[in-house]
């Protein structure tokens, strides 16, 4: 074991106890196929720590009741927690106030509310957006959509044979008719970190807003949207340890102000009469109907608890994970990494030449290690690599370098089948 | 050590038929054709049959997909020669009913004949679409049905 290098280790030790941290997540515990879960989907989605699931219970315990506008008891606690949550995510992502983080399902419905809000005011006849070719498919097909609508144009940022966008190529779609850019800052598939900060300023230099899809980087690395000079930012609360079905879009005041409502219905209005309806101030603006008050409460108690190990340490923690993999995963003959950016998070997709990754995934199964197959709902990253698929392993905060040895293990005996 | 369902799955027959499948070319002579895609997983398959009065007088494939996918194309292929499209048809139930687990396997296996080392599949309900999705395809080739044959 020449691979087992004592740095990497010693780093992972000194970084914080991950032995302790897993005693936090009670389905690590489980057996699948009578072997210990080894989880490495992090990326689909994360597990949820003893904390969020207690502050879950405790909200339906003995807070559930709808918020806003309820004069009893428990309707004051639920709507003081539920705005307690977005003071916590407004603080996590640095924004300047709480009047900027919107409640919405996840990722996809942000980008979404975007494009059917800010894309169908801004968006007419022969403008362009601009995406990259390692966009989820939640970030093309919204904005095929709109474009569809008003018959503007898609433009494609291309990336390169490590999975880098090409910064010269990107800064050539900019033009005048560029009306928006809307760019992953952490690819699923490929792990590539985009150089987003330079992506802005070019963007800005141009007045282009940018939306940031950072569905794989609030849990892998601090952000800050003044830093980042961001005009949206999308992120869901179940890939940062949260639960499912909540997520936020933050964006600059004075561009939600200018925006139309997404949806109409109950708490995104001042008053309403058959002739005319006035809105509500910000946020409630973006929130009809009853939003999911749990999720939210939950969230935040997710952004404590990975406040409480720090995710600068998460980030030193999920590099050596990733370096160790990385160097290891070279140890399997035949196996070939897609994406080897600069500067990567810790994702690692990989293909064999002869071995289809449905078959990696069903022989991992039985071996108790969760990884993911497939397209990763980035099926233009495929086409433009000439791949079907690829098998995908995603680390988290609570991974272990045994895990990458028990699934290095595993793909040998993969290999010796096929 | 394989556990024992898996060897089940991926049989030595399987394995070969993934390695080398037979018939995998374009056939000049088709005179009916047919996409497969499975969404799910990126399996994408084209058959090619050359029939005539209602016999399928020749058959191939080309494509990529998991072994199991790769393996059932090959293993069509070869029972299905020379069948009648109303025999590929029924041969196509009962192997669906085996990977589903309707069939009682000793009762009419003998009928699948080299099919049956794709019983393992009933283990993997997953793994149906793998198993099936060249026999779907095959079937809207016959149909003479141009649409791409989605199993989602």
């Amino acid at each position: 074991m020449t691979f087992k290098q004592e740095p990497a280790v010693q780093e992972l030790k000194s970084i914080y106890d991950v032995y302790r941290i897993r005693e936090d997540f009670p389905i690590l515990k489980i057996k699948v196929r009578k072997k210990t879960l080894c989880y490495l989907d992090n990326a689909a989605t994360t597990q949820k720590p003893q904390q969020v699931l207690d502050t879950l219970n405790k909200y339906y315990t003995s807070m559930n009741s709808n918020i806003h506008r309820g004069v009893h008891y428990l309707s004051g606690v639920a709507t003081d927690a539920f705005e307690e949550a977005r003071i916590k995510v407004k603080n996590f992502i640095n924004a300047k106030s709480e009047k900027e983080i919107i409640f919405t399902r996840g990722t996809t419905e942000s980008i979404n509310l975007v494009a059917h809000s800010f894309g169908r005011k801004n968006i007419k006849e022969g403008d362009e957006i601009i995406i990259s070719n390692m966009e989820h498919h939640s970030n093309i097909v919204p904005w095929q959509l709109l474009c569809n609508e008003k018959k503007a144009k898609l433009k494609i940022i291309p990336i390169d044979d490590n999975g880098e966008i090409i910064f010269d190529d990107f800064l050539k779609l900019i033009s005048n008719k560029t009306k928006l850019i809307s760019v992953v800052y952490v690819s699923n598939s490929l792990g590539t970190i985009n150089p987003v900060k330079q992506i802005i300023e070019a963007a800005h230099k141009n007045n282009i807003p940018v939306l940031l899809d950072a569905a794989q980087s609030v849990n892998h690395l601090p952000v800050d949207v003044q830093k980042l000079d961001c005009d949206f930012l999308a992120f869901s609360g179940h890939k940062l340890y949260g639960p499912t079905g909540i997520g936020i879009l933050y964006g600059k005041e004075n561009i939600l102000e200018s925006m139309p409502p997404f949806m109409g219905g109950g708490d995104m209005i001042s008053k309403v009469t058959f002739e005319e309806t006035t809105f509500n101030e910000l946020p409630f603006k973006f929130e009809a109907g009853t939003s999911n008050i749990a999720g939210a409460i939950g969230l935040g108690s997710a952004i404590d608890y990975v406040a409480s190990i720090g995710i600068d340490k998460i980030a030193v923690h999920e590099g050596a994970l990733l370096d160790y993999a990385t160097q290891r995963l070279k140890e399997v003959p035949g196996l070939a990494i897609l994406g080897n950016a600069k500067h990567k998070s810790a994702v690692i997709s990989f293909i064999f030449d002869n071995i289809h990754p449905h078959d990696i995934g069903t022989f991992l199964d039985y071996e108790g290690i969760a990884v993911r197959t497939g397209h990763h709902c980035t099926q233009p990253i495929m086409q433009r690599y000439n791949i079907p698929a690829t098998s995908r392993a995603s680390f988290g905060l609570y991974n272990t370098l045994e895990e990458v040895d028990v699934l290095v293990d595993a793909l040998k005996k993969v290999i010796e089948v096929f | 050590m394989l556990n024992s369902e898996l060897r089940e799955l991926y049989q030595q027959v399987i394995l070969d038929h993934n390695k080398s499948p037979r018939n995998f070319k374009k056939l000049e002579t088709a005179n009916r054709t047919a996409e497969g895609y499975n969404p799910l997983c990126g399996d994408k398959i084209d058959i090619f049959l050359d029939v005539e009065n209602g016999i399928v007088k020749d058959i191939s494939f080309q494509g990529s997909g998991c072994a199991i996918s790769k393996a059932s194309a090959s293993l069509m292929s070869t029972v299905v020669k020379g069948k009648t499209i109303e025999e590929a048809k029924k041969l196509f139930e009962k192997f669906h009913d085996l990977i589903t687990r309707k069939l009682d396997e000793d009762e009419s296996i003998e009928e699948l004949g080299k099919l049956a080392v794709l019983a393992g599949v009933k283990e993997f309900p997953i793994r149906v679409k793998c198993a099936s999705l060249a026999w779907h395809t095959m079937l809207s080739a016959l149909k003479n049905d141009d649409k791409t044959v989605k199993t989602e």
